[in-house]
């Protein structure tokens, strides 16, 4: 049944293209395709496009309900008719990356070399690659210049390059729960997520596939241990605190306490349709994101580029990309005149805040639509830069 | 929408143009109207969840910090105003903050509640903290933890090195030309910072 406020049944639909992608590696991908889906009208002037960017696990089914049934879209929340990003007014789009495994190319499809999946042989992509990769497709829509492109970690990193690659491309940036480039921390806590799959004995260096096996203790962990990092410390007290599944201690190494018993069921749940090549790939592409890194690690020098206006949002619990590193961007920003608003909510709920519903959040992102949907009725101007003071 | 008159008397010291930043710029308003009316670009930095959503509906730069966190994240002179509207009496540390306000623009604005207006001081002589629509807090529970008066406002702006230029005073919305450290419920203070 469809919600009110939902975008109702929704088709994916496929791109493909021929033309080869030159990846930040030096290698390419000469064909591929991106699987995505789209919500609302797109205007005659084609000025009311926002892209919705993904992040870890997630996928183009950003919002509403597919025929065969399934879960909703997974910013369901955010993104329907009368929602933050309301589809009645704009034209919305969710793309599945390359290197996903949502039906975009990826390890999991076929090499054309050899007609076998590509297993650990799929290049490793970066944000940029994907971001050229839907700066395709959105010429295939015919969309010059986005409304916004938005997302939350690592799909704000990529609205974050967007302005940085494409800067005449899109007048707004909304990047929430994001970071310019990872901690030590955070690429340690996926070092390890990628240990656990890469020793798990039905990974086989990455060709899996072909051996009709499934690498799914090793995807489990890798997820248990994601997930801490997406709740904050109070968050888990609160849900679980040390409440017991058993009577009392077993004196055992079964599942006792009931938030083993939620990772455990989290990990598991996730094995059974995310691919271990693609956890790989993605987390790697988190370590890699640094657009500071060709200006001698000077953020200010590098987002000297951006046109947009922003809206970057954090979230006071999130300690994997925790408040302070949004204030990065926005300071960086700053610096160069750019028009910016900052919030950080007070919300309790960890770096998973950015999905869940929060009305201070989600009337923020509301107001700033309504804003980009005002500017929308008094001009169609592409953003220019303003002269340094 | 109106602008109120005390924030009217602000923008009227504010050049076309210019670079402005806002010290708990509450809804925007000030902000905006200077974008609007005189083509200004600026900050507005805002604590408080309700005031920055209503200043993002005005579209002005609002970034939600603390002053003390805040005026950290700008450089030197980066703005030819600062503007610090009735909430100098709710600063912690009020000399660091007028001392990072010279630091980042070359004039300031300050405005306050002044604390030296008769009925205060009636209320004093009753035995009882006032209690007025300035200051509408009981002792107790008020986030104005440094109200002052006319004169010790100009004597910590000279001990900070802040030349002022201008004193502007309201009473009730409306300019007050006489006695005005004893008839001001506002006071509106323009300084240059070198």
């Amino acid at each position: 049944m469809v919600q009110p406020g939902s975008v109702g049944v929704v088709k994916p639909q496929t791109k493909h293209f021929a033309q080869t992608l030159r990846l930040t590696s030096g290698a390419s991908i000469g064909d591929y395709t991106l699987m995505y889906e789209t919500y609302g009208e797109l205007n005659a002037e084609r000025s009311n496009a926002v892209l919705i960017c993904h992040a870890l696990n997630a996928s183009h089914h950003v919002a509403g309900a597919h025929a065969e049934g399934g879960n909703p879209g997974w910013w369901d929340n955010m993104i329907g008719p009368g929602k933050p990003v309301d589809t009645n007014r704009f034209f919305v789009v969710g793309v599945n990356n390359l290197g996903s495994c949502f039906g975009s190319t990826g390890p999991m499809s076929p090499d054309p070399a050899t007609g076998k999946p590509y297993g650990a042989r799929f290049p490793v992509v970066t944000v940029e690659d994907w971001v050229d990769a839907q700066a395709r497709l959105a010429d295939a829509l015919g969309i010059v210049q986005w409304a916004a492109v938005m997302g939350g970690s690592l799909g704000g990193m990529q609205a974050l390059s967007w302005t940085l690659r494409y800067p005449a491309r899109l007048r707004h940036c909304v990047a929430i729960a994001c970071t310019p480039k990872l901690s030590a921390q955070n690429i340690a806590f996926n070092e390890v997520a990628r240990t656990a799959i890469r020793s798990d004995p039905d990974f086989y260096g990455g060709d899996y596939y072909v051996h009709g096996a499934v690498p799914k203790r090793g995807l489990a962990v890798a997820r248990m241990i994601g997930h801490i990092t997406y709740l904050s410390g109070d968050d888990m007290a609160e849900k679980f605190g040390r409440l017991l599944r058993t009577q009392d201690y077993a004196f055992g190494y079964g599942v006792e306490f009931e938030v083993e018993s939620y990772l455990r069921y989290q990990g598991d749940k996730f094995a059974e349709y995310f691919d271990a090549n693609t956890y790989l790939l993605i987390t790697r592409a988190l370590d890699y994101f640094d657009p500071a890194k060709e200006f001698g690690g000077d953020l200010t020098a590098a987002l000297e580029r951006a046109r947009a206006r922003f809206l970057i949002v954090s979230f006071t619990t999130d300690w994997r990309f925790p408040p302070a590193r949004s204030r990065e961007i926005v300071e960086a920003l700053v610096a160069h005149d750019r028009d910016v608003t900052y919030a950080e909510i007070d919300a309790p709920h960890g770096h998973d805040a950015f999905l869940l519903e929060d009305k201070r959040y989600h009337r923020l992102v509301a107001a700033y639509f309504d804003v980009i949907q005002g500017e929308q009725r008094t001009s169609h101007a592409a953003p220019a830069a303003r002269g340094a003071s | 929408m109106t602008l109120r008159s005390d924030l009217q008397q602000i923008a009227h010291w504010i050049a076309p143009r210019s670079a402005v930043l806002d010290l708990g710029c509450g809804d925007g308003a000030l902000l905006a109207h200077l974008r609007d009316a005189k083509g200004c670009h600026g900050y507005g930095l805002e604590i408080a969840d309700d005031n920055v959503l209503a200043a993002t509906r005005l579209r002005v730069n609002v970034i939600q910090a603390d002053l003390e966190s805040g005026l950290r994240m700008f450089a030197d002179d980066r703005f030819d105003t600062v503007v610090l509207s009735q909430t100098l009496q709710a600063v912690h540390r009020t000399e660091d903050i007028l001392r990072e306000m010279a630091r980042v623009a070359r004039q300031g604005v300050v405005s306050f509640p002044n604390f030296g207006h008769w009925r205060h001081a009636l209320s004093l002589l009753a035995g009882r903290m006032p209690v007025t629509p300035e200051i509408p807090y009981q002792w107790y529970d008020t986030p104005n933890i440094h109200l002052c008066t006319l004169k010790d406002f100009e004597i910590l702006a000279a001990k900070c090195g802040l030349r002022v230029t201008d004193r502007v005073v309201f009473a009730g919305g409306e300019r007050v030309q006489w006695l005005p450290g004893l008839r001001a419920t506002l006071a509106l203070y323009r300084f240059q910072t070198r």
